[in-house]
Order: C-alpha cells, then structure tokens, then sequence
C-alpha cells in the first residue's frame, strides 16, 4: 500500500482499514472449519467493505467440483452462517473472484492448475500476486502442502509482491515436533509471512484484556502480588470429542487447549506493558511473561488430569469417554487438565495461576477471574462478613462477553450484614450486534500483513517447554481421574485448591 | 414496560425510569450514551425506529424531543409536557422517553431534558429534520458532545453546508457526510492500488443530494485539484471519476447499490456499494464521539469552490456548459461570489449566502 496516497490522512478514522490487492486460497475447503467459519469471516468482510476489489477466493479440494459447485457451496455456507446479512450485490462482487481448483496434495498438476489459477486471477482481477495460503489441513498433510507449495514456485514473492501461510493449531504435540513443523513452514515461508490461527486471540474480549489493564489507570495498580491471590484461567466446554476420536486420542485436553488458548491468555493477563502496540513490543512481552513461568514443584500434587464417564449433561444422557466410538478401552488420555503455574517475577511471584479445561463439563464458558485478597482486617464482626467472598474480576471471553466485578455491599434492612453483589460490564447487551468473528478480524490481519494478533514460534516453543515436563509426568505416573459428564470436573481438582484454602469459581 | 405521564416534569419522568427498571429487575444496564432525537410528531417515528436499531450497537438511554405545533393562542400560553417511558423489551435495548412538549415549554426544551441526561456518559443531539443552522449554539445542542444534523432533508443542502461550514464546532456532524464513507474508502482503495497523481476529478450525482457536494469538497480538500460536481438522475451519487496521470480511474454506481471500479491498465471490478439505511448511518455515527476533523476540513473547502471549477477544461464528458454555469450564477450573486472565491475567507465569505435564501429557489427551479 502507498503511504503516499493522498486520500488516507490518520485522523480520517471513519475509512476503514482495507486489505490491499489481494487473493485467500483455503486448502480443505470442504472441512468443516472452512464452511462454518472461514467463508462466512470472508462474506462479511466484504459486507463490511473491507475486501479489496478484486478479492479472490480460491478453494483447493479433492473433490470434484466445477467453479459453480464451488460459488454454490460457498453461497450455502455464508446463506447459513454469516453473520451479517445476506446482500446481493456483496455477493455478485465475491462471485467474480471465486475459483475452485481440484485435486490432492500430492497432485503435482493440481498445483500447476492452482499456479496458472493465481496468474489467471492476477489478471482478470488484478490481485497483484498477493496470495495468502490458508491450510485448513489435518497437521500430518502440512509438510506435503508446505513442500508441493514450494516445488510449484507458489511461494515465491516476486516483485514486491506477498506470499503468507496461514495455519491452524495445533502447532504440533510437543516441543519436538513443532520444531520440525517450524523448520519445515520457515523452510519455505520467511518467519514475518507465516500466520498462526489462535481463534482466541482474534476475540474482543481477549484484546479487551490489554484495553482494561493499560488504558485505565484503576486496575493497574492492583493487578500485582501485593493484592491479588490468585488467578484462575477455565475453558469448559460442554460438548464431549464428537466425531473427533481421531485426533483427539492421544492430544487430549492440555495439549489441545492449555498449551495454545490457556497459556495465550495467562500470558495477556499476567504481562507487563509493552511499550507500543505493534506485533513485535506485543511479542517480546508475552515471551518474556512465558519464560518467566515456573512448573510446581510437585506435579503429582499441583496437576490433575481426567476423563469424563458417562452422565447426564444438561439433560441428555451421554457416553463416557471410553465408550465413545474409536476410544480405545484403555486410552489414558484427559479429557480434563487442570495445572497449576506459577510466575517467577517481581510482580507475580508466589500467585499461583490455576489453569483448567475440560470437555463434558457443566456449561460452555471461557474466563479469566483473578481473585483478590481478603481485607487484612475488617471492623465487621464476622457474623456480618459471614457470606463475603473475596472480591474479583472476571473477564469472561465466552459466551456473554464483558466484565464481571464481585465486591461485597450491605444488605438492605438488616442491621449489618454483607454479601457478594456483582457489577457487570456486558458487551452482550451492546456491542454483540456488530462486534466481528474472530475469524473475521484475522483474516482481515493477515491480508494487511499485521501479526499483532498471532503467537509466534517463540512464544508456541515456549509453551510446549512449559507442557511437556506434565505430559512427561502424566505419561509415566498413575492414570486419569473420573468425573460425571455434565459435573464441573474430578474432586481431585477440587482438592488440589482446597490444600491451600482456595476453591474453583463456578463459572 | 410502558409508563405514560400526563402533564409531567422531569423529576416526574426520572421517577418513572427508577421505577421501571426496578420492576423489570435490572437495576443497572451499560448504557454508553444518551441521544437526543430533536424532530416532529410526522418524522418521530421513523427517527425512533432507526435510534433503536441502533442502539443495538450503543445502547443508549434515547429522549425524543417532540415539539407540538400550537394552534391557537391560548395553546400558545398553556405549557405542558407529556411523557412516554419504556424500559426493558419496549425500548429495545436501553431506556427510551418520548418527551411531548406543548406551548411555551417547547422553547425551553434544554430545561427538561438536561435533568434526563445519564451522568457522565456522552451526549448526542440529532436533528432528523429541520436542524438548526448552527447546532452548536442551539440550546439543546449546547448540552451536547456531538451534533448530528442531515442536510439531505433540508431544502437548501448547499446553502445549509455553506452556512453550516461557517458555524462549524468540534462535534459537529451530518448524516449526508456520514452516508459517503464507503464511496471514500472504495476511492482511497483505488489509489492505494496505482502509483498516480490526480489532477482533476469530477464527482456526478442527484441534484439537491449534499453528500455529493461534500464527497466533491473532501477529493478537493484532499488531493488539492479542480473538482467538478455535475448532475444525473441518481439515485444518490452515481459517479466519481478521476483523471490522472496514468489514465482514468472511474467508480461508478448506477443502481445504487453495485458499482464498477475501472482503473487504467486493470480488469473492471464489481463492488459492492449499498445506501444504507438510517439505522446503519446512526451506528456509525455514534461509533466515534470525537471531532471528525477531516468532516470540518471537507466543509471548511467551501461549495462555492465547487463551482468554479466547473469551469476547468480538463475533465471532458458531462453536463452541458448551460446548467453548471447556471447553477454557478444562481447560488451566489455577484459580489459574494468574488469573496467566496477567495481561499483565505472560506468561513466569513458564507454571510451573504445567508441572507439571501428567497433568491435561490425559483432560479434552481427553472435550472432543472
């Protein structure tokens, strides 16, 4: 983009930040992310005016589809899961761009057709050779994709033109592997052209984190040791693996959401200000935070893993783990991970940071809540402070957005009695009409080239570094806990914080 | 919940507001804004609908300021106020009160909503219709942070951006400036995609529609060339063309809602460039509070600069000498039109517009 373009002027806020020049070819078009989740983010994009004209959607799949199929396929899946309304003339603009291109990864004339796809696109819609690659592919095709993307010259940037891959976690099993998936990725894409999807990162409420700690001047000077007890950091879903046993036998829940989702959000929540909000300050934070991170001592004590048997889940029966079709009888793999971390610093030393996740639990729910001290002393007798809690701050992430703060306030009526009220911050109630997918906002970052929103290799090695030695533990000691689909996980979990006083939130 | 108030204050209405949202159970709700809706019995309704659209995006406490027509002379000594409150499903999300004003209080509409207004939060005023020439010295306008008028429903849009231009105060905005921010965004896209320069450009649209005098003066502000402003049927703007020194870039948008991007040397591109509803306007509106600075910039250009350029050469094609040289007579008589030409006296140079509106209507007729 010209910085020279008379028209943009930064105090201009009301035009939009929109992608330059450019085409998206999505590998696995016809999974299920890719229906859901990718093809709606781009319609409403356009719909929001934030494609370049000209933009270019090209699907690569195995089956066997004309162009139409594929525009038909992609009207179907924006018709159903858009969120912005359906609009003619959006789509007859999308149409133009659209191309299908069949084969498989190791079709080396699917990728000519793909090159000769690109160059025809260049042409007829004047994308300028700025191609992004999204590879929406199970993790053991990436190398294929990777390598047939460099035979075929497709990731060659010529002429000041842009190649980017997108990929989606996981970014391998282990620190070992995803050093071999880096070596293999930045073997063919530079490191600043390779966009790693963490969806998390792409929420409001997640970039909300860094708005509320350092726009505001209130919460900063609390959010340290001297006043904070502990934090604690939960992914439930209520879903069990589905059609998923696959890949998820043998991952299980840290790896598949600890080590990416968790630990992103740990790393926003407990690091120090950056000194700019550019991609690079961001990262150099979040790293530093990351490596600053302390297993505990005594892994047996302070970790809890688990499967879930068979319940009642919201008023359905379901299946217990092991009974779910293709689990092996005797899979050793959690379903539910519970970790205890702590942050060797100035600010956090000695805060324990309890990290929980989990399928087939109570409700589908994503927050952050850090809980405060109690008063040091308080002039109440203790029968008036009998039902006060400790104060807190909830971030909730999903669903219902927004900030919850938990203090204790006076009952009314009574001579003096306290009890926890809440005060709610809901984006629900306001900006939910028209705040952006995840998805949406980045795909719109990786067309314009901005990483803010993306964890790089250092911060993914960093957490494997921090996973592995439980995963280790686990593998040799013991085996996983039970808990009742539909419950809020094992008592283990529940007596892990109760040896130090402190119970997990109902979230 | 809906509570009706007859020949009520505002103590009254606050009240009744306490009350309501007791009774629904949610004592507290974000509310990040209060908008005033300044309009007339026949446009309340429409302009209440798109407020609650949206207020989807902003939730907001909404006051409707309806002013009733007196129609006799003892009316006019009578003063009284009548309220609606809804609150909870009613008022969609947020709070809302239609405010009746009759008789005298009608002109001291500041004193009743000024106790309704939510501590702290911004305040909005809007004009659907019939907004003041200078809305940051009205009384109501005084209470606000931004002002939101629209020329497209005023009878004399140039002549109210002429005026509106002198009269300009940080918080000012207007719906018709607000409608063209796609066209922007679609042109500055276009030139992010060429190494060009620009050296004249012609902006073609409907006739009495600000928005495209406004886009004309922002291209005029921005790229500092000759604009020309040329007339079609519509609907709304229907064509920016841009001459530059690698060939002609063109948007063009004849049906009002898909347009064609031609670029010199590039394949034509369909995109999409819908008008938007008043809902949709109002949500962008309240999106920012702050003063859009480039809005005064585009104003401050000055529509009469407009018009002189009609008179440069190099944009070829559309309209016919006769009704640009008409329309340039019309607007300006003589003396004024030699002071508005003048750079320096933008701002100042408006006056004479002013206090000759009964002349332009019956020359632009004709013009037609």
């Amino acid at each position: 983009m010209s910085s020279s373009n008379p028209l943009r002027d930064p105090a201009d806020r009301r035009l939009p930040r929109i992608a330059g020049p450019s085409g998206l070819v999505i590998f696995g078009v016809t999974g299920d992310l890719s229906r859901k989740k990718l093809m709606p983010a781009v319609y409403d994009l356009a719909n929001r005016g934030l494609l370049p004209p000209g933009f270019s959607l090209v699907g690569f799949a195995r089956r066997e589809w004309a162009h139409e199929d594929f525009a038909q396929e992609v009207h179907d899946a924006v018709k159903e899961h858009a969120r912005t309304p359906f609009r003619e003339e959006v789509w007859q603009q999308l149409i133009q761009g659209m191309r299908f291109v069949q084969g498989t990864f190791d079709d080396d004339d699917a990728f000519e057709r793909l090159r000769s796809t690109i160059e025809e696109l260049d042409k007829a819609q004047g994308t300028g050779g700025n191609f992004a690659f999204y590879l929406s592919v199970p993790p053991k095709s990436f190398p294929v994709v990777i390598q047939q993307l460099k035979k075929h010259q497709l990731a060659d940037q010529t002429g000041g033109s842009w190649r980017r891959a997108v990929i989606e976690k996981p970014f391998g099993h282990d620190l070992k592997s995803a050093e071999e998936l880096n070596k293999v990725v930045h073997e063919v894409f530079a490191p600043d052209q390779v966009f790693r999807i963490d969806h998390y990162l792409g929420k409001e409420t997640v970039q909300n984190i860094l708005a509320l700690r350092f726009a505001n001047t209130m919460f900063e000077p609390i959010w340290n040791r001297s006043l904070v007890d502990h934090v604690q950091i939960t992914m439930a879903e209520d879903i069990g693996i589905g059609g998923r046993a696959g890949y998820y036998d043998g991952i299980g829940a840290a790896r598949d959401v600890i080590q990416n989702h968790l630990l992103q959000l740990l790393a926003l929540t407990a690091m120090e200000e950056p000194s700019s909000f550019d991609a690079d300050a961001l990262a150099a934070e979040k790293t530093k935070v990351l490596g600053a991170v302390k297993l505990p001592k005594d892994l047996g004590r302070d970790t809890v893993r688990a499967q879930y048997t068979a319940g009642w889940q919201g008023g359905t029966k379901v299946r217990g783990y092991l009974e779910e079709d293709g689990i092996n009888a005797s899979s050793k793999t959690d379903t539910y991970a519970a970790i205890k971390l702590e942050i060797d610093n100035r600010r956090w030393a000695g805060v324990p940071f309890y990290l929980r996740t989990g399928k087939r639990l109570g409700r589908r729910v994503t927050e952050i809540a850090v809980v405060f001290q109690r008063a040091p002393h308080s002039p109440f007798d203790s029968t008036a402070t009998e039902e006060l809690g400790s104060n807190a701050i909830v971030i909730r992430v999903q669903p219902d957005e927004g900030v919850t703060v938990r203090f204790g306030s006076k009952v009314p009526g009574t001579s003096m009695e306290i009890r926890d009220v809440s005060m709610d911050f809901a984006y629900g109630e306001s900006f939910t009409e028209s705040s952006p997918e995840a998805y949406e906002r980045l795909i719109l970052d990786v067309l314009l080239g901005d990483s803010n929103l993306f964890p790089r290799t250092e911060e993914v090695e960093l957490s494997w570094k921090i996973l592995d030695p439980i995963e280790e533990y686990w593998d040799k000691n013991g085996k996983p806990a039970q808990y009742p689909a539909g419950t809020w996980g094992p008592v283990e979990a529940d007596e892990m914080l109760e040896r130090h006083g402190r119970s997990w939130r109902r979230p | 919940m809906k509570t009706d108030l007859t020949d009520t204050t505002a103590s009254k209405v606050n009240k009744a507001l306490v009350q309501g949202r007791r009774a629904i159970g949610t004592p507290a709700v974000g509310m990040v804004l209060t908008l005033v809706i300044v309009t007339d019995e026949e446009n309340a309704y429409d302009a209440l609908k798109a407020a609650s659209d949206a207020a989807h995006e902003h939730p907001s406490r909404t006051l409707v300021v309806i002013k009733r027509v007196s129609r006799s002379p003892r009316d006019r000594t009578q003063s009284r106020l009548d309220a609606e409150v809804r609150v909870g499903a009613d008022a969609g999300t947020g709070e809302t009160v239609v405010l009746r004003l009759y008789g005298e209080v009608a002109d001291h509409a500041q004193s009743v909503v000024l106790p309704l207004l939510l501590p702290d939060a911004p305040v909005v005023v809007w004009w659907p219709v019939n907004a003041p020439l200078d809305p940051a010295n009205d009384p109501l306008g005084a209470l606000a942070q931004r002002r939101v008028t629209d020329t497209y429903a005023s009878e004399q849009p140039v002549r109210d951006l002429a005026t509106r231009s002198g009269t300009y105060t940080p918080g000012d905005t207007d719906l018709s400036w607000t409608r063209i921010t796609p066209w922007r965004s679609m042109l500055a896209a276009a030139l992010d995609q060429v190494a060009c320069e620009v050296r004249a450009v012609e902006v073609e649209g409907e006739e009495f529609n600000p928005s495209c005098e406004l886009l004309a003066m922002w291209l005029a502000d921005r790229l500092d060339v000759p604009v020309k402003r040329s007339l079609s049927s519509g609907p709304g703007l229907t064509a920016v063309r841009m001459d530059t020194n690698c060939g002609p870039i063109k948007l063009d948008r004849a049906d009002g809602s898909l347009a064609t991007l031609s670029i010199e040397g590039q394949p034509d591109r369909a995109v999409a460039l819908k008008r938007r509803e008043t809902a949709e306007l109002m949500a962008e509106e309240l999106r920012r509070l702050d003063p859009d600075d480039t809005y005064a910039s585009a104003l401050r250009y000055g529509v009469d600069r407009l018009k002189s350029a009609s008179s440069v050469p190099s944009v070829p094609s559309v309209p016919s000498v006769p009704k640009s040289e008409g329309r340039a007579g019309l607007a300006l008589p003589a003396p004024a039109e030699a002071a508005a030409k003048a750079p320096a006296a933008e701002a100042t140079a408006q006056a004479p517009v002013r206090r000759e509106p009964p002349k332009l209507e019956p020359v632009r007729k004709a013009t037609k």
